[in-house]
């Protein structure tokens, strides 16, 4: 057995296969390779449906850009991935065209490729990493499409790999919320044996990944099949319940429960406090994209209505704002605009999201900031009242302050109005739990290493405690919450507290 | 689960079902509401539990049909299960005694209003009720409120039950006659905004449960905010009670009428699919 992760890395970079794949292609062609483009539907058909924008790399395609990667002796890109996918391997593996030994790579450490594969940030994670980005400058190996590529693979070829479990052990733990966090943290948990069920509060699974990401980016269809590979691996999955209401974390103690994971989710969305910004036709993106994503408010049949706005501001310059303002633009919007308080530069929303947003039509108005909004008699918002801003000096995030221009307000006429500001924290669990330890954001204090909160046995992970994050940051946390939980119930066994249901 | 074991019309438009929902039923308390969804295509719509019975394992919703949802809910029969419901959700009611507590339930309003009435009378204050509706048909659960009540007072807009007038008139003869320490209004928007004006104008801290458009019912999308006190809440998860002499009445009104062309037509629509 290998001592340590980079031991372990180097045994399996030293299979037969391995060095023979490396020998067969010299270093210098590999880097000669032009990185694949990830194929894109049409800008003008994807902003009329609700078709995936990224279409998928082709089988030679994958190959191709499989075979760019050096197959590192120190691959510095696993360094950038929140749950420590072994990534040189499941390349190494396509570049091999065996997709299958590709996907079990992937699926040891990750629980939703397909998912991660399509909505990650690599740019900033493991492909900012990569080789070719520090020291070739060169563009990175498309990780993320070479991930999502194998996941599809696998989930169209109607084979799917059930992760290994170890035999239960019977001792129920419970996950509370179904999203990226909850999912990652279950999965592990299932792996190490343990009889999990994850609580969700609405009436369909997958948090975020349902409501939030359209179908654009993330059908939905792919988050069901992912749910579905845990529910084989033994999770039990229970919705409409809503922990801290229906039942508290005592009462499921008394139930068996022997640990928590709280994954509960981003909350109440954050508004700007600006005069009209409650009037009809202005709303959170959360509610747009439930209305528009969970709801399938968009759809005659569907009972749960929605703004169909012509002319759509949405405020905020996130990958939510570009969600919102690109599901507007599909959902008949003539004019789909961001307006946003810094410059393009300074967007937090990924480079992908605003090219793709701007291929499709949406107009990008820059260092503007609405201050108030204008209706008509029925209380129906017809205008909203902007100031031009500059840019100071740099702020706590270092990005440079806005600064407000005076003199300098103008109006745009408007008929829906989607505020994407940020959210704070679902209060609903931290109201439950009289003494557990809040930051000053409201989100659940919890010790870096473990994810364990100040209550013993509570853990957490994902917005609840990040406040606003990615999906993968969220599966990086429940990740380390199983292990963190997996130490605790072994400290309990070895004081006999554990307690076995099957006994 | 979620099993309709009764079903009863308590006037044309009001239906009351007893729904199995064991765990609800044991958390639930006064104030509390569910959100319930009917078939895959459904909306999500919040409603208050009117009464639980824990040891049946059973919750109690008053529905008046006014549109899609609420008529699929009525067309659902003994043995038909509500697709999903969620609870219970929001804060509970403060009960505690006052004194004198003077009730105000409009409509359908009075079955939310149900329980505090109950729990005001169990805390041991003097409960004074006011139910009002523009009709006798639409007064409900009037049997169940009056052995609760030390008085209970009928209001109808056409005089065909009890004395011809507006809620408001009943409840300021009340006021005029005796000290009341807390009062509670639970009714449509509008009346809510009127008796709240009346307990001003006499200062008597008054709370209103209020009836938002919600989406999750869980503090997620923020469709049912409020001005209250000039800061925004949420319904939802800060609510539904406030201190009625808060509450920005005119843009509550506003706000419920947001989709009120979409739903008129969704309702014809329906209408004429059925």
């Amino acid at each position: 057995m290998a001592e340590t992760l980079s031991d372990y890395l180097k045994q399996q970079r030293d299979e037969a296969w391995r060095v023979e794949l490396r020998s067969k292609i010299k270093a210098k062609d590999r880097t000669s390779i032009e990185r694949v483009q990830m194929p894109e539907e049409d800008p003008d058909i994807r902003n009329k449906s609700h078709i995936e924008v990224n279409t998928g790399l082709s089988v030679e395609q994958a190959v191709t850009e499989a075979s760019r990667c050096l197959d590192c002796v120190n691959p510095t890109c696993m360094e950038g991935c929140p749950v420590g996918i072994n990534i040189p391997k499941f390349i190494k593996y396509i570049e091999a065209k065996d997709y299958n030994a590709a996907a079990i790579t992937l699926k040891e450490t990750n629980t939703l490729p397909a998912v991660c594969g399509r909505v990650c940030p690599q740019e900033v994670q493991c492909e900012a990493n990569c080789f070719y980005t520090e020291k070739l400058k060169l563009p990175a190996i498309a990780i993320g499409n070479l991930e999502r590529f194998v996941a599809d693979m696998e989930r169209t070829s109607g084979i799917i790999n059930i992760p290994e479990v170890q035999e239960k052990n019977f001792i129920k733990v419970a996950v509370i919320g179904s999203g990226p966090a909850g999912l990652a943290a279950a999965a592990d948990l299932a792996k190490f044996g343990y009889d999990v069920t994850v609580f969700e509060a609405l009436h369909e699974f997958g948090g975020v990944l349902k409501y939030g990401i359209p179908e654009f980016r993330l059908p939905n269809s792919i988050v069901d099949t992912e749910i579905a590979i845990l529910k084989k691996m033994g999770v039990n999955f229970v919705k409409n319940f809503i922990v801290g209401k229906i039942a508290s974390i005592d009462d499921l103690k008394k139930e068996g429960f022997q640990a928590f994971f709280v994954g509960s989710g981003a909350g109440l969305p954050r508004f700007m406090n600006i005069p009209g910004e409650n009037y009809i036709g202005i709303m959170s993106s959360n509610e747009y994209l439930t209305r528009v994503n969970l709801m399938n408010a968009a759809k005659d049949d569907y009972d749960t209505p929605v703004e169909l706005g012509k002319k759509v501001a949405v405020i905020g310059g996130g990958n939510t704002a570009m969600d919102s303002v690109r599901t507007a633009k599909r959902l008949g919007a003539e004019k789909a605009m961001i307006i946003y308080r810094r410059s393009l530069e300074e967007m937090p929303a990924r480079k992908e999201e605003i090219k793709h947003a701007q291929e499709e039509g949406v107009e990008f108005i820059m260092l503007t900031n609405p201050v108030s909004y204008i209706a008509d008699v029925n209380g129906r918002v017809t205008r909203v009242v902007v100031q031009k801003m500059g840019l100071g000096e740099p702020d706590s995030s270092g990005r440079r302050r806005p600064m407000p221009i005076e003199g300098s307000e103008y109006e745009i006429d408007i008929d829906l109005a989607i505020v994407s500001v940020g959210v704070s924290p679902n209060p609903l669990i931290p109201q439950s739990i009289k003494s557990l330890n809040m930051t000053k954001w409201e989100t659940i204090l919890v010790d870096s290493d473990t994810m364990e909160s100040n209550i013993s046995g509570v853990f957490a992970g994902g917005d609840i405690v990040r406040g606003g994050a990615t999906v993968i940051l969220a599966m990086g946390d429940g990740r380390k919450a199983a292990s963190g939980i997996h130490k605790y119930i072994k400290s309990l066994t070895e004081k006999g507290q554990a307690v076995n249901m099957a006994q | 689960m979620n099993k309709i074991v009764e079903k009863e019309y308590l006037s044309e438009k009001v239906v009351k079902l007893v729904i199995e929902s064991p765990r609800i039923a044991e958390k639930r308390k006064a104030g509390h509401f569910v959100i319930i969804k009917i078939g895959e295509k459904g909306e999500r719509i919040p409603l208050t539990i009117s009464t639980a019975d824990p040891e049946k394992g059973t919750i109690t919703l008053i529905i008046q049909k006014v549109g899609v949802t609420s008529h699929k809910v009525a067309a659902l029969n003994v043995g038909d299960e509500i697709t999903d419901i969620t609870g219970p959700l929001g804060k509970p009611t403060d009960i505690e005694k006052v004194g004198t507590v003077l009730c105000a339930g409009g409509g359908v309003g009075i079955a939310p209003l149900f329980p505090i009435i109950e729990g005001m009378k169990k805390a041991g204050n003097k409960v004074i009720s006011v139910l009002a509706a523009r009709s006798k048909d639409l007064i409900i659960l009037e049997n169940e409120i009056r052995p609760l009540s030390d008085e209970l007072i009928i209001m109808t807009d056409d005089g065909s039950c009890g004395i011809k007038g507006l809620v408001t008139q009943g409840m300021e003869d009340i006021i005029k006659r005796e000290k009341i320490d807390l009062s509670i209004t639970i009714g449509p928007a509008v009346m809510m905004k009127d008796t709240s004006l009346l307990t001003k104008k006499y200062n008597i801290p008054t709370f209103a449960s209020l009836n938002s458009i919600m989406v999750d019912g869980t503090g997620m999308c923020g469709a049912c905010r409020v001005s209250v006190g000039g800061e925004t809440k949420f319904v939802c998860v800060d609510g539904p009670e406030f201190n009625a002499h808060e509450v920005d009445f005119d843009e509550l009104l506003m706000r419920l009428r947001a989709y009120s062309e979409k739903e008129k037509s969704a309702y014809e629509r329906y209408l004429q699919n059925s």
